[in-house]
């Protein structure tokens, strides 16, 4: 089977292909530099920091960050959601999120409530609209902090991170966004949208490889007051046993992903270059044509906004009288597409727009996807629509 | 790089690449190396410069706000 034409719509996921830079930049660190950066003082030492500065110095750019130092590495935005809500909520501390968010939000907080942090879960429309009003509405003297998906996993829904970031800095409030879905295929301006905290994923619109992400901590989040993960080595303050209090060191313990960080910068200098602006019409145009083709065929249920520029180019649907898990195996065998299918690790959202327990069938485009192959999921999708009608 | 030299010392890897940056957009010639085990027993790196060049180094870290542990004579 490898080597044989596939449609990869599974982007939402990871995406893939990647561009031709990342697996050179992956092999020039294994094959040329390999050494670890910055323990030692070493060229091939002081070489492998740069690269991992050179990551930091393209994130910061691509999301408007104005200090590099201040993007903390970690292997996915999972572990960035949870060193941010588990770094600075305290039991007694009241949260506002909103009922679109993936597991990776709603999990540590469902154990961070055990612990004695409250929990407000704001309920979006079916479409997977957010109210920023009905945010604001939840706010109590006890909330520090208001985290959000920026856009749902599920049906791409876009919330309205800038507006809760104004209502965040009125009230004082940190504001923590889950780029998962948007970093790379979405304009984000940590600046220009009230985001204090900015967790991402580097095998996404980023374009990276897998076990690379981090969090951009922003001027606003007093960094003494952010609890690492973990503590241990990180090459600076060698002589203490205590743990560094700068950033990004005292968030990154133990030898970094350096291979998937040279793959990372690669990826994000690509974005960087291609530009922001220009792959989000590129994806808004093929969202626009599969929401279009969807919804022209009898029998289907598509999800979400319905409007792809209120959302990612990721979209769901279902078919009447086809199991979404039956969906994804006859589109896999007999046309050789890959999607996800099922619940998406996101049970609020599916709750939310109506499709929990059994889920969706989800097509995520990407940067590299085409015309063409939308017009070949849609084909496929018709026939099978028509064959149980 | 010729002649007395000075080292600035800072808080971590990504500090140092970040000054050795900082300097080489201004001309300031700069390398970093292993930091010298009189001045601290970190095993970190920091950034090796002319001593001529120490007050403009610090001047350009200043105005980047980038802060140091120390600037010293090697």
């Amino acid at each position: 089977m490898p080597g044989e034409k596939v449609i990869y719509f599974d982007n939402a996921a990871t995406s893939w292909p990647k561009p031709p830079g990342v697996a050179a930049a992956m092999t020039h660190f294994l094959e040329e530099v390999g050494a670890n950066p910055g323990r030692s003082g070493h060229r091939l030492s002081v070489e492998a920091a740069r690269i991992v500065y050179a990551a930091r110095e393209a994130v910061a750019a691509l999301f408007n960050a104005p200090d590099p130092l201040r993007v903390a590495f970690g292997h996915n935005v999972t572990e960035a959601l949870n060193l941010a809500l588990r770094g600075l909520l305290r039991p007694g501390d009241h949260v506002v999120t909103s009922s679109m968010e993936h597991n990776s939000v709603m999990r540590p907080l469902r154990a961070l409530e055990r612990e004695g942090v409250e929990v407000t879960v704001v309920g979006c429309s079916a479409e997977g609209f957010l109210d920023p009003a009905a945010v604001e509405a939840a706010i109590r003297p006890e909330t520090t902090l208001i985290a959000l998906n920026h856009a749902s996993n599920v049906v791409g829904t876009l919330l309205p991170v800038a507006e809760v970031g104004a209502i965040a800095r009125d009230r004082d409030l940190l504001l923590l966004v889950d780029a998962a879905q948007t970093a790379g295929a979405y304009p984000i301006d940590v600046r220009a949208d009230g985001i204090d905290l900015l967790a991402f994923t580097g095998h996404k619109s980023l374009l990276g490889p897998m076990g690379t992400g981090g969090l951009v901590v922003g001027e606003r989040v007093d960094a003494a007051h952010l609890e690492p993960l973990k503590r241990g080595g990180t090459g600076s303050r060698s002589e203490h046993e205590e743990q560094p209090d700068f950033l990004p060191d005292m968030c990154e313990s133990g030898t970094a992903n350096t291979v998937g960080l040279a793959g990372l910068e690669a990826g994000v200098n690509w974005v960087l270059k291609r530009g922001v602006e220009t792959i989000r019409a590129h994806e808004v145009s093929l969202a626009g044509r599969l929401i279009a083709g969807l919804r022209q065929i009898p029998g289907l249920t598509v999800y979400g906004p319905l409007d792809a520029e209120q959302q990612t180019a990721t979209v769901s649907f279902n078919a009447a009288g086809l199991a979404p898990s039956e969906v994804g195996l006859r589109l896999d065998e007999e046309h050789a597409i890959m999607c996800r299918v099922g619940l998406h690790c996101a049970p609020a959202a599916h709750r939310t727009i109506g499709t929990f327990p059994e889920g969706t069938v989800r097509f995520g485009l990407s940067a590299f996807s085409t015309a063409d192959e939308v017009d070949v999921a849609l084909e496929a999708v018709r026939q099978m629509a028509q064959e149980v009608r | 790089m010729s002649g007395e030299q000075a080292v600035i010392l800072v808080y971590s890897t990504g500090h140092a690449v970040r000054a050795e940056k900082l300097l080489q957009e201004e001309g300031i010639p700069s390398k970093l190396v292993p930091v010298p085990r009189h001045l601290s027993s970190d095993c970190g790196v920091c950034v090796r410069i002319s001593l001529a060049d120490a007050d403009s180094a610090r001047r350009i870290l200043d105005a980047a706000s980038m802060e140091v542990q120390g600037i010293h004579a090697i």
